[in-house]
């Protein structure tokens, strides 16, 4: 099959600030690819440019004919002073409301049909913006950060629907996360930004690569890759990958 | 003094036609004002909104000095000066400081610009409006005006809703945010053109902003709110004209004080109905 995407040399700054530079990226019919990086490593950047929300600067972003993009932006200003309810928002600017009602049933939120958007939890919100991006009956799902504000078992939760979605749907899921420790069980493919492609590949081989480490394992990615350690500790717990635990742990202070 | 003599001589067709010119002039501006004031709130756009209508008395002087009808020298003055500062305050329209500025300065240096124009002109008219003067032809393209600005705002509306929630979002969807806010720009200038004559430049913003932000406890859907909003705002605009009659009062600050009004009864109402902030 052929890509859905394909990114050559893609340049993107803002103003004088380059964000992205020489990213060369493929994204596959119903892989779900995941992007990681500190902040500001230009990872929403990525994503706004694949949607067209931004321009390139330089490079190529080829989509392919059958594209048709699902995308949930990082943030998205829910204001008590706009009286709306989740069914108008769905609906806007013109899908049918039975499609907005179906939309809902797929990520179980048929009961917020009639809420107020500002009424929302976190976790009902992104389940909402999760819906707004299947109406389009997406093969590609764009999410930035999706879990964002939830806890532990509602972020979980979030990633099991995803996945899920993937199989019911059978639709390519490209998403930025922080949680490398879901992250990485739930994806075919990581990689790991910072104004490039540093490291890319299967689950594992980003996670013992030294770019990855170099990133994550001092400064403020130093509480991740506590999280990241501790869980490769127990990967590899049974190799006996003593050098990973010990690792970890300098990090971890 | 001017108020006065009407009440007292009512009774003739010709200032009967002076005060329906006035009530007409007013309902048509606030009619328009409303429902676009919905996304200067939503959009928390009150000081742009401010920055715009200021703007609009350098264009009055503009158009002294070259001796150019009033109402489009207005128009495009109030559309450069909105897209200046759309340009200046950057894409989030949040600076709240440039705003300030930009704001204040308009409306000085528009002081300073009409003060300089050698015709003698009464600037009150401009800064708090003379809707009792409006003449057929003001009222003509007042509602023209309005009618340009309903229609925008139909035309546009899921689109500027979704760009209020998520440009991004609205970019997926197909949409420029960019197209779309200097449309909505495009709207307040014309609404601060034709207001200009009704409430002063002063005033403009709180015709925009007070009828929707009174209509918000009651309204369960953006389409409501806008609705709430224009009956609020021609109820004030009646309402301010009737006060201006009876007491002899500033017409255009007159509407503004009985928008206020309803505003606060609204408020009160929604407090004691729903309780403090639970509106929605």
């Amino acid at each position: 099959m052929s890509a859905l995407i394909s990114i050559d040399g893609l340049r993107m700054t803002y103003g004088r600030d380059v964000v992205l530079s020489g990213v060369n990226l493929k994204v596959q019919p119903a892989e779900i690819l995941t992007i990681v990086g500190p902040n500001g490593s230009g990872k929403s950047t990525l994503l706004r440019a694949i949607v067209g929300a931004e321009k390139p600067k330089a490079g190529r972003i080829e989509r392919s004919p059958e594209l048709r993009i699902g995308y949930v932006p990082q943030k998205m200003a829910v204001d008590t002073r706009l009286p709306l309810s989740v069914l108008r928002f769905l609906r806007l600017p013109n899908h049918s409301s039975s499609a907005a009602v179906a939309a809902l049933k797929q990520v179980g939120a048929e009961a917020m049909v009639k809420r107020a958007l500002a009424d929302l939890s976190g976790g009902q919100l992104q389940r909402v913006m999760l819906a707004r991006a299947l109406l389009g009956a997406p093969n590609l799902l764009l999410l930035d950060e999706p879990t964002q504000g939830l806890d532990q078992p509602g972020s979980a939760a979030l990633y099991k629907l995803i996945e899920g979605l993937r199989d019911d749907l059978g639709c390519a899921i490209m998403m930025v996360s922080h949680e490398l420790h879901v992250v990485m069980s739930a994806s075919d493919r990581v990689i790991c930004l910072n104004g490039h492609v540093c490291c890319e590949g299967h689950p594992d081989v980003v996670a013992s690569a030294p770019e990855y480490r170099a990133l994550f394992g001092s400064g403020t990615g130093g509480a991740l890759a506590l999280y990241r350690h501790e869980h490769t500790h127990h990967h590899h717990d049974h190799d006996g990958d003593d050098h990973d635990h010990v690792h970890g742990h300098t990090h971890a202070e | 003094m001017m108020a006065t003599t009407m009440t007292m001589s009512t009774g003739t067709p010709m200032l009967n036609d002076f005060l329906v010119r006035a009530a007409l002039a007013a309902v048509g501006v606030a009619a328009a004002a409303a429902p676009l004031g919905c996304f200067v709130i939503w959009r928390r756009m009150a000081y742009f909104s401010d920055a715009t209508a200021h703007a609009a008395l350098l264009g009055v002087a503009i158009a002294l000095t070259l001796q150019a009808p009033i109402f489009p020298t207005v128009l495009v003055v109030s559309l450069a000066a909105a897209v200046i500062v759309t340009q200046i305050a950057g894409r989030e329209m949040a600076s709240d400081t440039a705003l300030g500025v930009i704001a204040h300065g308009a409306l000085a240096l528009g002081l300073v610009a009409v003060s300089l124009v050698d015709v003698r002109i009464d600037v009150d008219a401009f800064l708090f409006g003379d809707v009792l003067a409006v003449t057929r032809g003001d009222l003509g393209v007042i509602w023209l005006g309005a009618f340009a600005v309903v229609s925008l705002v139909v035309w546009r509306w899921s689109a500027w809703l979704l760009v209020v929630l998520s440009p991004d979002l609205a970019r997926a969807q197909g949409l420029d945010p960019k197209r779309e806010e200097l449309i909505l720009t495009l709207a307040l200038a014309i609404v601060v053109a034709v207001a200009i004559q009704v409430v002063g430049a002063l005033l403009i913003a709180s015709l925009l902003i007070i009828p929707a932000a009174a209509a918000r406890p009651w309204a369960k859907s953006p389409e409501w709110m806008a609705t709430i909003a224009g009956g609020i705002g021609i109820a004030s605009a009646l309402g301010g004209l009737q006060v201006a009659l009876w007491a002899d009062t500033p017409a255009g600050p007159s509407i503004v004080v009985v928008a206020v009004f309803i505003f606060t009864i609204s408020t009160l109402a929604a407090t004691l109905r729903y309780g403090w902030g639970g509106s929605s």
